[in-house]
């Protein structure tokens, strides 16, 4: 069966910059310029997830992405490892929402699309952590979800997911059409080839507005929020770690056991 | 306009006793219900609760709403998201506290949206704002290189709280409270998902959570198999537990169990030994309780030497078995 995917993607600074390049400046995060954007770590798991399927038993694959001002080499990157379509929510309407304004906007895309088997997104996102897009999208649509995917498969309107349990796994059937969270272990995303890359760069992102998915602007971003953001800060910390030395590693390694009993540790 | 009420605790049991974060979630509870001067209460959804409820006002509780159903004996959110849906609204709590957990990340955002309310999820710190009486809520973003504060605009206010973030009571037998058995349907043909198979991969020797030293391996360890040599004996020797970062889990190096951090386990053992880590935000976010972190890394610059409090420059290789060597002669003597 052909099974039509939409992937839920988020553009997020590189969460794997440095923390110290981290930096709160008027309750805002702000990075240095050579931070580039990237697709979120369990978005890029989540294209993963569906770019398998669409190996196996073939389909569409649709990325859907809510920002302002995307970065089009970032988010293209999912046109160029194997989605057929990408549509952007592009819009300073959705910019600074929560999970509640983030989601119901989503689900309204999706209704939109209209046909769909699966909607994939990642377990939460690179930047703010929240985890609840994918849920709030299922419970809006009214269709069931599975959270903690690392493997699915799909056959004859059902999906078998692989789900992560604390010291173990299930394995969870769940009738399509669902929404399908994904964690890591799903397997890397894989490179885009260069015939991925090119073909990419001949399609254009479809780009929707507040009125194309029928939603008023005060549901939308900063305005449709319904938690407020009172404060950001970088708690500070110091730090004061003693570096063992010694003429070659291993004798540092042997010092480092003399110090911490010293230390009265081990 | 509902009227809220009180404080609402969802609780979870584990092998059919009360949960430790439950008893660290009613321990939060109580300090925020006495300081709004409302009740405090806890739900327990299970196919069987017995001596859990009394735990429950042990630890703080002052009514415990007792949920027993066969659907609830293992966890599925279209069967216990009946329950929590059902109880949330009769209650009409003011706050909802649940654990950032398996079950609390997969229920807690159902639930805010199915009540139309905001959740904040792994909540560190929380207190009452004196002037308005609401919810203060701090949780870490940007993989934890920042704090975020977050009052919630619509109600009930709900958040979810991270393990070993807040503390419990002292236990007290003798506390007073209600245990209310509570009868909710489950409409069975609702539950969309069916578990196939359930599969434990429990890791054998000491669990990572309780263990006193926590050795702990990264993406620099290179592959499975120092894990089970170098890393284990180092462990053993310190009766600890071997654990890992998170690319040690996704290449299946290690077990997923294994995996600490924002989103792996939250540990917080006397002793983490880090090796091979760069100490990446998200990693230090489930170590960062340690009282002593001890890194072993050859990159001098790494992110790690921030958070430890001892370190050693230079391959794991060199510097982990003759530590080992010398720690046997050490310990012995
Ligand atoms: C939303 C989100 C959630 C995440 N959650 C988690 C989480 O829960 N847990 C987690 O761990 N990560 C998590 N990550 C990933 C995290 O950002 C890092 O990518 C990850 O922690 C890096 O793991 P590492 O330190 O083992 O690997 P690397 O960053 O690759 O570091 C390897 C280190 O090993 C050192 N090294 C290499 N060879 C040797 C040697 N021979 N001897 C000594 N040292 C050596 C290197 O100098 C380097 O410092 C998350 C990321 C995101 C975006």
């Amino acid at each position: 069966m052909a099974v039509n995917m939409i992937v839920c993607c988020k553009q997020v600074p590189d969460p794997e910059a440095p923390p110290a390049v981290f930096k709160v400046v008027n309750n805002k995060m702000t990075l240095p310029a050579e931070v580039k954007p990237v697709i979120g770590q369990y978005e890029e798991f989540a294209l993963e997830a569906a770019l398998k399927i669409k190996d196996t038993a073939g389909g569409k694959i649709t990325a859907l992405s809510l920002g302002n001002n995307f970065v089009r080499d970032v988010i293209k990157k999912s046109l160029a490892v194997g989605a057929d379509e990408l549509i952007l929510l592009e819009d300073k309407a959705f910019e600074d929402g929560d999970s509640w304004s983030t989601a119901n906007a989503l689900a309204a895309a999706i209704r939109k699309i209209g046909t769909y088997d699966v909607v994939f997104c990642g377990r939460q996102s690179s930047d703010w952590d929240a985890g609840q897009v994918g849920l709030g999208v299922a419970e809006i649509l009214g269709i069931p979800a599975v959270t903690l995917a690392r493997k699915v498969e799909v056959t004859a309107g059902k999906a078998k997911v692989e789900r992560v349990i604390p010291d173990g796994y299930q394995v969870v059937e769940v009738t399509l059409p669902a929404v399908i969270v994904v964690t890591s272990g799903i397997g890397a995303l894989r490179y885009a080839t260069l015939k991925g890359i090119m073909a990419a760069a001949k399609k254009q992102p479809v780009v929707w507005k507040p009125a194309d998915i029928g939603l008023e602007p005060s549901k939308l971003g900063a305005a449709g929020r319904r938690s407020k953001l009172d404060k950001l800060f970088q708690p500070v910390k110091e730090s004061k770690c003693e570096i063992i030395g010694g003429d070659t590693a291993a004798e540092a390694g042997a010092k480092l056991a003399v110090r911490l009993r010293e230390a009265k540790l081990l | 306009m509902a009227e809220y009420k009180g404080v609402l605790v969802c609780g979870e049991l584990a092998d059919g006793k009360l949960a430790s974060i439950t008893a660290e979630l009613l321990g939060c509870g109580r300090k925020l219900a006495d300081e709004l001067k409302e009740n405090l209460s806890c739900l327990l959804a299970s196919d069987k609760v017995g001596e859990a409820s009394k735990e429950a006002i042990a630890f703080g509780a002052d009514k415990v709403y007792a949920v027993e159903h066969p659907a609830l004996k293992e966890y599925q959110a279209d069967s216990y998201m009946q329950v929590a849906e059902k109880l949330a609204r009769d209650v009409s709590p003011l706050v909802i506290l649940i654990g950032q957990t398996s079950m609390g990340r997969d229920s807690a955002p159902r639930l805010a949206f199915r009540l139309g309310t905001s959740v904040t999820t792994d909540c560190l710190n929380l207190s009452i704002d004196p002037a308005t009486k609401l919810l203060v809520q701090t949780r870490p973003v940007y993989g934890g290189n920042a704090q975020a504060v977050f009052i919630s605009e619509s109600m009930p206010q709900m958040v979810t709280v991270r393990t070993k973030a807040m503390s419990p009571l002292e236990r007290n037998a003798s506390r007073k409270g209600e245990v209310i058995p509570t009868k909710i349907d489950i409409d069975t043909s609702k539950v969309r998902t069916k578990v196939l198979e359930t599969v434990k991969e429990e890791a054998v020797g000491i669990k990572l959570e309780d263990a006193p030293v926590i050795v702990s391996g990264g993406r620099g360890m290179g592959g499975p198999q120092p894990f089970q040599t170098i890393l284990k004996e180092l462990a053993d020797l310190l009766h600890g537990a071997v654990g890992a970062s998170r690319p040690p889990a996704d290449n299946g190096w290690v077990s997923e169990g294994l995996h600490i951090g924002l989103t792996g386990k939250i540990v917080a053992p006397d002793i983490y030994i880090a090796i091979a880590i760069s100490g990446a935000s998200q990693h230090t976010a489930g170590c960062s309780g340690s009282k002593h972190i001890i890194a072993i890394n050859k990159d001098p610059e790494a992110n790690i030497f921030r958070e430890a409090q001892f370190g050693v420059v230079g391959k794991y290789e060199d510097v982990v078995p003759a530590f080992t060597n010398k720690l046997k002669g050490l310990l012995a003597g």
